[in-house]
């Protein structure tokens, strides 16, 4: 297919220097966005709450009217074009199912103008791709959470769009049920090649299916990268504490502590720090634990650094009694922290 | 690059158009009527402003003889409807016993009966010849009261009782845990729960007390009248407008006070009853004995025993068992000034009931709509807020004002409807719609926003999201709102009887006629009648409480 690009440059989505304000005046919940999606890429948002991530969805799809800034595609402003002409998809949290239509109401809403034998087709082959076969005819408060998702999905997908806007999809489902769906999510969209932009809170989720992972905090998009650049080269502390990577640790102190040289700070994460059993030598400092517990069948403790803050050690056997233990360091668990050298 | 204003105008310019029909209807048939209504009892017979009829009008003690009664005998009805109302409440939503659905069923029915048949049920049971005529209170004031708390008793029940049922148990315990007794659970922790509810209860019975027509119409006869009545005497048969405005002006004063002080006790109803979704109590012999007492009481004396003796009655001429009452309604009645037949008063009754119904859904329909929108620009949202409160202040002005509004209104140009038949229909969707706008609008309101974003991210234009996604919750409200409109149309006395013309006579109406006539003809056509309207009404509004959807909860 050949795409015909307008003045705008790129293929896709692209969003430029967005700004979204509810209040005039007031704070802004996304701020100055820039933000490109090639054609059948699937991004994720990372972020916690109130960061600005489903602002900045809801102002694409065209819920919200931002205060500036552009929504193109495929380089043509689509900003002022109402949320039903735009053409992209949009799922809920809680998926928003039209309680009065059945199974197959909800996932035939968008296709309307097809005759009917067709639409049945059609809408037996979108529940069979979510794995819903079968389900036509059930009433949407029948089914559970899981299979409500599912078919919020084949309804967004039904209406073949340009770019899918996923919001927290999973995040009312319980965690066995979210990691499974997250790995169907990915497949499904994939196997449509549809451009799809995946709002999360959770970073499994994110990592899980995205092919790029973009971290927003404060209204602002901090970084966008590929999951593990992203793990590796967390752009500040905020997104090493999105990430759970444990506290960041300035360069001098890594070689006061550990004697390790290392070019700028650095976070600990968990696999990091191990617990040396035999006897103290260089390259090892002696800490206070603070608690234990035990993590999918090995002992984790929490340790007091020497400036008090707490990080995550593992390995070593015994010490979930001890008061101190001797701590060294993995080099190579480490996770550079800031702009890359 | 297409331009998509003009589509997104013209959707806008819908909305505009429906907004100022509905409101247009509003100030025509509503706001005029008042505003002409409080002019004329601050102007003389030539037009100029002056005091004088104020002066006039209170300066007479029986002014204020008639205001302290309406006060009186409504703060007494609401008194006594509290007390036997919370054992009620208490009994038929906290307490969970065999029958409990079939009771609450037949306490709500006296709620919907037109007044005018309340009126005559009361005086049928207390004649020196009825059931409990040897209490002597025919034609006393101790008589309205016991109509008024007929009548409103259920309003008590109903809203204290669905708060009680929510009640968390738990705080109970917690507080006898902590030592209490039964009493002190009750005042400490049971009462300041209930209060919102109660003071919400309260607010609604005074209001519907004090600005009772019908019973106390033909209840009080000339010796007892409250603000209501008396409007209504003055006008028709002093012909005094100018003292009957002063009356009204000061009736719309107290149902505004009371309006208001209701709307604040239903902010303060949004105070937590705890999270449990509790089970009502097992049946307890010890605590439930009073109010099974009371309650049975109250059903069997004062709900119970006026239907079934004017039913009874209904079918005697004489001491003997006859259907002559119901084959005169056919005629015109001994000597009663009607020009037409009972009959044909019942089928106005229908035909105006159906219009005014088709009037207060539809415009209440639109109504609801607009009112659920959320807009996103400034004007949007105060027009929004106005209109609510707009909407709702129908509900709290008497039928006679808004019927003496129009017949001193809608009576010259530039709107002369005087002789036209379209007058009573309308007022009584004027008096029907803030109802029909309080069925409908919490399910339109509860319809999650996202269902609408959700529309129309899967392309769905702005006509269709209203057609998929609003018209369906609507819907099912709608039967509901039929049946609230056609009963009250049905039943509507208030503002008919100063608008209905003696030719085209609504069946109410005629019903009160027939009672304010000497002969036991007319007494026993009157019953009748009154008997055929219950019955309508009755069955008109379980029909509708079949469908009611599950979030319309009334009152």
């Amino acid at each position: 297919m050949v795409r015909r690009i307008g003045e705008g440059g790129q293929a896709g989505l692209s969003v430029q220097d967005l700004t979204v304000r509810y209040l005039p005046g007031g704070p802004a919940a996304v701020d100055g966005v820039s933000l490109d999606v090639a054609p059948g890429r699937l991004i994720a948002l990372l972020g916690a709450s109130g960061s600005g991530k489903s602002s900045l969805l809801r102002a694409v799809a065209g819920l919200v009217t931002p205060q500036s800034g552009r929504v193109l595609w495929d380089g043509e402003d689509v900003t002022g074009v109402p949320v039903h002409r735009r053409g992209f998809g949009l799922m809920f949290q809680d998926g928003q199912l039209f309680p009065h239509r059945d199974v197959a109401g909800n996932v035939g809403y968008a296709l309307t103008g097809m005759p009917r034998a067709r639409r049945r087709a059609r809408v037996a082959e979108l529940l069979e791709l979510v794995g819903m076969a079968g389900f036509e005819k059930r009433a949407v408060q029948e089914i559970s959470g899981g299979q409500a998702q599912r078919v919020a999905l084949a309804r967004a997908l039904a209406a073949k769009p340009r770019l899918l806007l996923l919001d927290e999809p999973l995040s009312s489902l319980d965690k066995a049920l979210r990691s499974r769906l997250a790995a169907d999510i990915r497949a499904m969209v994939r196997s449509t090649a549809t451009t799809t932009i995946h709002v999360t809170h959770d970073q499994d989720e994110a990592f899980a299916v995205a092919d790029l992972v973009g971290v927003m905090e404060a209204g602002r998009l901090v970084q966008l990268d590929t999951p593990s650049e992203l793990w590796n080269h967390p752009a500040d502390e905020a997104v090493v504490e999105l990430l759970g990577q444990g506290p960041v640790v300035a360069a001098e102190q890594m070689a006061l502590w550990f004697g390790v040289r290392v070019e700028g700070p650095v976070a600990l994460p968990v696999g990091s720090l191990l617990v040396e059993s035999g006897v103290a030598g260089p390259g090892q400092i002696r800490v206070e634990v603070a608690s234990s517990r035990l993590v999918r069948g090995r002992t984790e403790v929490e340790v007091r650094l020497p400036d008090g803050r707490l990080a995550a050690a593992t390995g070593g056997g015994g010490m979930d009694r001890a008061e101190f233990v001797d701590l060294m360091v993995d080099a190579k668990a480490l996770v550079h922290v800031g702009p890359r050298y | 690059m297409r331009s998509y204003r003009p589509a997104q105008w013209a959707w806008r310019a819908c909305w505009l158009a429906a907004g100022l029909v509905a409101v247009g209807f509003l100030v025509v048939f509503f706001a005029a009527p008042a505003v002409n209504l409080v002019a004329q009892g601050f102007t003389d017979e030539n037009g100029r402003p002056t005091l004088s009829v104020m002066v006039q009008t209170f300066a007479s003690a029986r002014t204020w003889r008639i205001i302290r009664f309406t006060i009186g005998q409504a703060t007494l009805g609401t008194l006594i409807c509290l007390l036997l109302g919370l054992f009620g409440a208490h009994l038929l939503y906290r307490v969970s016993w065999p029958g409990r659905t079939i009771v609450r069923g037949l306490v709500s029915v006296p709620f919907v009966l037109p007044t005018v048949v309340v009126g005559v049920a009361f005086r049928t049971l207390l004649a020196a010849n009825g059931r409990l005529g040897f209490l002597g209170l025919d034609g006393s004031w101790q008589a309205i009261t016991a109509a008024l708390v007929f009548f409103n008793y259920s309003v008590v029940v109903r809203t204290v009782g669905s708060t009680w049922a929510q009640l968390d148990p738990r705080r109970a315990d917690a507080a006898r845990a902590l030592g209490a007794g039964p009493v002190r659970v009750w005042c400490t922790v049971t009462l300041p729960a209930l209060a919102p509810a109660i003071a919400s209860a309260a607010a609604v019975v005074f209001l519907f007390c004090a600005s009772a027509f019908g019973v106390v119409l033909v209840l009080g006869g000339t010796r007892y009248s409250t603000l209501e009545t008396e409007i209504y005497t003055q006008t028709v048969e002093f012909l005094d407008l100018p003292a009957a405005s002063t009356l009204a002006i000061v009736q719309l004063a107290l149902t505004g006070t009371c309006l208001f002080l209701s709307g604040r006790a239903q902010q303060r109803l949004q105070r937590s009853l705890g999270n449990a979704s509790p089970g009502p109590l097992k049946f307890s012999g010890r605590r439930d004995g009073l109010p099974v007492a009371v309650t049975a009481a109250v059903i069997l004396v004062l709900l119970m025993a006026p239907i079934l003796t004017l039913v009874e009655r209904s079918f005697q001429l004489g001491d003997a068992w006859s259907l002559a009452n119901y084959r005169a309604l056919m005629a015109t009645g001994d000597d009663s000034g009607m020009a037409t037949s009972v009959w044909q008063t019942l089928v106005n009754s229908l035909t105006t009931a159906v219009w005014a119904t088709m009037l207060a859904v539809g415009l209440g329909a639109v109504v609801a709509l607009l009112l659920s929108r959320r807009p996103r620009s400034r004007w949007g949202r105060a027009g929004l807020s106005i209109g609510d409160a707009a909407f709702m202040l129908p509900l709290g002005v008497s039928a006679v004002t808004v019927g003496f509004g129009f017949l001193i209104t809608l009576d010259r140009p530039p709107l002369d409807l005087r002789s036209s038949a379209v007058l009573v229909p309308i007022a009584q969707a004027m008096v029907a719609i803030p109802l029909v706008i309080r069925v409908l609008l919490p399910a339109v309101r509860g319809i999650d926003p996202r269902q609408r974003e959700a529309a129309a991210a899967l392309g769905a234009a702005p006509w269709r999201v209203l057609g998929t996604v609003d018209l369906p919750v609507l819907a099912r409200g709608l039967g509901l709102a039929v049946g609230f409109a056609f009963s009250t149309s049905l039943g509507e006395f208030g503002a008919t009887s100063f608008l209905a013309r003696p030719d085209h006579m609504t069946l109410p109406v005629a019903i009160g006629r027939l009672i304010s006539r000497p002969g036991e003809a007319n007494y026993g056509m009157a019953m009748a009648s009154s008997v055929l309207l219950a019955a309508m009404t009755v069955i008109v509004m379980s029909i509708a409480e079949r469908l009611r959807p599950p979030e319309v909860t009334s009152w």
